[in-house]
């Protein structure tokens, strides 16, 4: 007897969102399913991945994951170079930690000038990220934002405290924005509106739901992930249909299971393995609940990231 | 298909007797279609309405049990498509390959990666739970022998025997008769001879389909050769046709009643690139393989999927926990700081891992509060300023300290004049309201 396959036909879509410009722009998003099921509705656009790099070298990374970097970490064009170049990333997050208070306190200005050199010296698609420090946010991305005009990029992250000026520089200034709550599909429907109140274009802003690293507390940005996309699919509700980003390099590298050697815990296994597995599952297991944009830092990681997506597709 | 509360009503006696412990039939019988009690409670129902019933209240995944002892495991059960709408039932089992043509020593190693893959994480022991006996070779002789070998190095472990050779079937599974192992590799061709050889050694059939149609079909002979513990490989190798497959599976057994497919799942993960492989496992937890097959499992390996699957399987409605304690953080010295906190185990990680960032050895008081958060916990009573003082005496952390004092988060602000009467002799100071400001407050406390 044949087998009657259960297939759904949700009646809303996730927004599709193109960054960049030129023929090195692209394009995420788009699709009337859950992820990756092709095989009941459309997914025309893979997710992408970008390789976080910084306006600082990045001195409090663990060494598995400055050593790919160790040559061109001091310089944030040689390193924007490196990824587009060598690595052949599809996109670049820059994050402009030395503009936090406690981590150099760079200016507004300072950053301003970074952004352009990145900028002039790549052809991918820019991804802006503060120092998530809320008050210094506001007033530098206002500032790189409107330097960036014309390049298409995103702008994050805006949060409740900070958004309305950051929404709106973005928008004066033709860019994407990543709206950030914290693990809460309510907090994040919230955001959404309230930003889409001020006047900004709701095809046009990135979920952020909060990542968090395998292990610690990767089930709820999982699950809230997954419960914003049913969300936009099966209630079609459009405050809800934005792509999803994870930015999970940054909630990875920091943690235990990444640093700890050997030598403390033999009960873990190798540290070099560790690290980059733990950065490439937790990346993978948030493409499975609906993240379209990932920010990564191991090459290594975001090798088999890839080829496990182009196993999906 | 699941029958309603009010269907399953007309079924039961109507006398509302009470035996069941619920006021009425009706009360009863909502909670059966609510899968919370079983209809054993009932004593006067008819044997009629319990084969009706019981068909129908059977869950929709059915539950086999793998191995005997305390290594046994549990497959199926599942009843959800999402874990927000319901836990997870049994995790997805890590079943580790050996092959007939490994040389003794690869042999060896793996049969050890397997038996000493138990770590703990968060209170639970995780570990790689079963075996899989490949015959690569397809000669009956070398996979007798490697059967041997396991049945006498790991024979307490769930076993499954990979073959679709009836001969190398029987006398491989023979080896570990009546220890409910699983003999995987039923088709078309053979369904019937390999259901008798699971029959005769008291263990689980294993269907290997080539498409969903073709499974359907071979779960349907395998029931009319009397086999109830069936395992389903719909044939999908490919990321892409695992998801659709398990995905179209789970949702035909939960949503479809189609008691066809009402079974576990088993996918083979095995990949030449171990990174890869290990994300392969990870579509395996989160999309619904019941058992997934590996090619190795190194300790690295392990700790990401354990945690992966000890993650996708917890009660997304009860909040995990850590262990009430005074942990200590980088190895702090009797004049480091201390700082008290609630239970939620997100809320531990965040401040152990901010702790941590900071690189100041502290002190970190971890207060039982039911696994909820800091504001929470305050709200619903449970972190006050009684309680953390109570808990701060009983703790015995006043002995490795020097300086009494006590960093409190900055949410419960409030709480610190009642504190400071509480805990006599010790100064209360209110710490950063989120854990993002820990290092910093930290690195300039003890500047
Ligand atoms: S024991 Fe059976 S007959 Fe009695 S009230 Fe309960 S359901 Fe009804």
């Amino acid at each position: 007897m044949a087998f009657t396959p259960p297939k759904e036909t949700y009646t809303g879509k996730v927004y599709p969102v193109t960054i960049g410009s030129g023929d090195k722009a692209v394009t995420f998003g788009g699709e009337n399913v859950l992820p990756f099921h092709s095989f009941e509705g459309s997914t025309p656009n893979r997710p992408v991945i970008a390789y976080e790099i910084m306006d600082v070298p990045p001195t409090d990374w663990p060494d598995k994951v400055k050593e790919p970097y160790a040559a061109v970490s001091d310089d944030p064009v040689k390193w924007a170079k490196f990824c587009e170049q060598d690595l052949k990333a599809k996109a670049i997050a820059l994050r402009l930690y030395g503009t936090h208070p406690d981590s150099g306190n760079k200016s507004a200005d300072d950053a301003v000038k970074v952004v352009k050199d990145v900028l002039a010296a790549i052809s991918v698609p820019l991804i802006i990220i503060g120092s998530n420090h809320a008050e210094k946010d506001t007033d530098v991305l206002v500032k790189v934002s409107e330097a960036a005009k014309g390049n298409t990029c995103v702008i994050g992250k805006a949060q409740e405290a900070n958004y309305k000026t950051i929404a709106a520089s973005a928008m004066a200034n033709g860019h994407m924005l990543i709206a950030m709550s914290e693990l809460d599909i309510n907090l994040s429907k919230q955001l959404n509106i309230m930003i889409t109140q001020l006047g900004f274009t709701k095809e046009k802003i990135i979920i952020d739901p909060m990542c968090s690293a395998l292990g610690y507390g990767l089930e709820y940005t999982y699950t809230v992930m997954e419960r914003i996309r049913l969300t936009a699919l099966t209630l079609n509700d459009a405050t809800m249909q934005q792509p999803m980003l994870g930015d999970v390099g940054m909630y990875v590298w920091k943690i235990k299971e990444v640093t700890a050697s050997e030598d403390i815990l033999p009960e873990w296994g190798a540290l070099t393995e560790r690290g980059v597995a733990w950065e490439a599952q937790t990346a993978a297991s948030l493409l499975l609940s609906g993240a379209e944009l990932l920010i990564m830092r191991h090459p290594e990681a975001v090798r088999a990231v890839d080829a496990f997506i182009d196993e999906l597709v | 298909m699941a029958l309603t509360g009010v269907e399953i009503f007309k079924l039961l006696p109507k006398t509302n007797c009470k035996k069941c412990g619920f006021p009425t039939c009706l009360a009863f019988a909502m909670q059966l279609a609510a899968r919370k009690v079983s209809l054993d409670a009932c004593p006067d129902v008819s044997d009629a309405a319990k084969a009706t019933l019981g068909e129908a209240s059977a869950p929709p995944v059915r539950p086999i049990t793998l191995g005997t002892g305390t290594k046994a495991v549990k497959l199926g059960e599942e009843t959800v498509l999402f874990r927000h709408e319901k836990k997870f039932v049994n995790p997805c089992v890590f079943a580790i390959g050996i092959k007939d043509t490994y040389d003794d020593v690869t042999v060896d190693k793996k049969i050890d990666e397997c038996l000493t893959s138990e770590i703990e994480r968060v209170g639970q022991k995780l570990k790689v739970d079963a075996i899989a006996i490949i015959n690569d070779s397809g000669d009956k002789a070398k996979f007798e022998a490697l059967a041997k070998k396991v049945a006498s190095k790991a024979g307490d472990v769930p076993a499954i025997i990979c073959t679709g050779n009836t001969d190398a079937a029987a006398v491989a599974l023979a080896q570990f008769k009546d220890k409910k192992a699983l003999l995987y590799g039923a088709t078309m061709a053979n369904v019937t001879e390999m259901a008798g050889i699971a029959k005769g050694n008291g263990a689980a059939l294993g269907v290997a389909a080539s498409n969903l149609d073709e499974l359907q079909d071979l779960t349907e002979k395998a029931k009319g050769a009397g086999i109830e513990d069936i395992v389903m490989d719909s044939g999908a190798k490919k990321a892409k046709d695992i998801l659709e497959h398990n995905t179209l599976l789970r949702r035909a057994a939960i949503k479809k009643g189609n008691k066809s497919v009402g079974f576990p799942t088993i996918n083979f993960m095995m990949r030449d690139d171990n990174l890869l492989e290990t994300l392969m496992v990870g579509l395996g937890i989160a999309k619904y393989s019941s058992i997934v097959v590996l090619s190795s499992a190194e300790k690295w390996k392990n700790l990401v999927t354990f945690t992966l699957r000890q993650n996708i399987y917890t009660d997304p409605q009860v909040p995990m926990q850590v262990a009430q304690n005074i942990y200590e953080i980088g190895a702090p010295a009797p004049n480091s700081p201390l700082i008290v906190t609630t239970n939620f185990s997100l809320t531990y990680f965040i401040v152990a891992g901010e702790v941590e960032n900071s690189k100041v050895p502290t002190w970190l008081a971890v207060m039982d509060c039911e696994g909820l958060s800091v504001l929470t916990a305050w709200a619903a009573g449970k972190f006050t300023a009684g309680k953390i003082a109570a808990f701060i005496k009983e703790s015995g952390v006043e002995d490795k300290i020097s300086n009494k004092e006590l960093i409190i988060p900055g949410y419960v602000a409030i709480l610190s004049g009642a504190l400071e009467e509480k805990l006599e002799g010790w100064k209360i100071t209110v710490g950063p309201r989120e854990a993002n400001a820990i290092p910093t407050y930290l690195k300039s406390k003890t500047a």
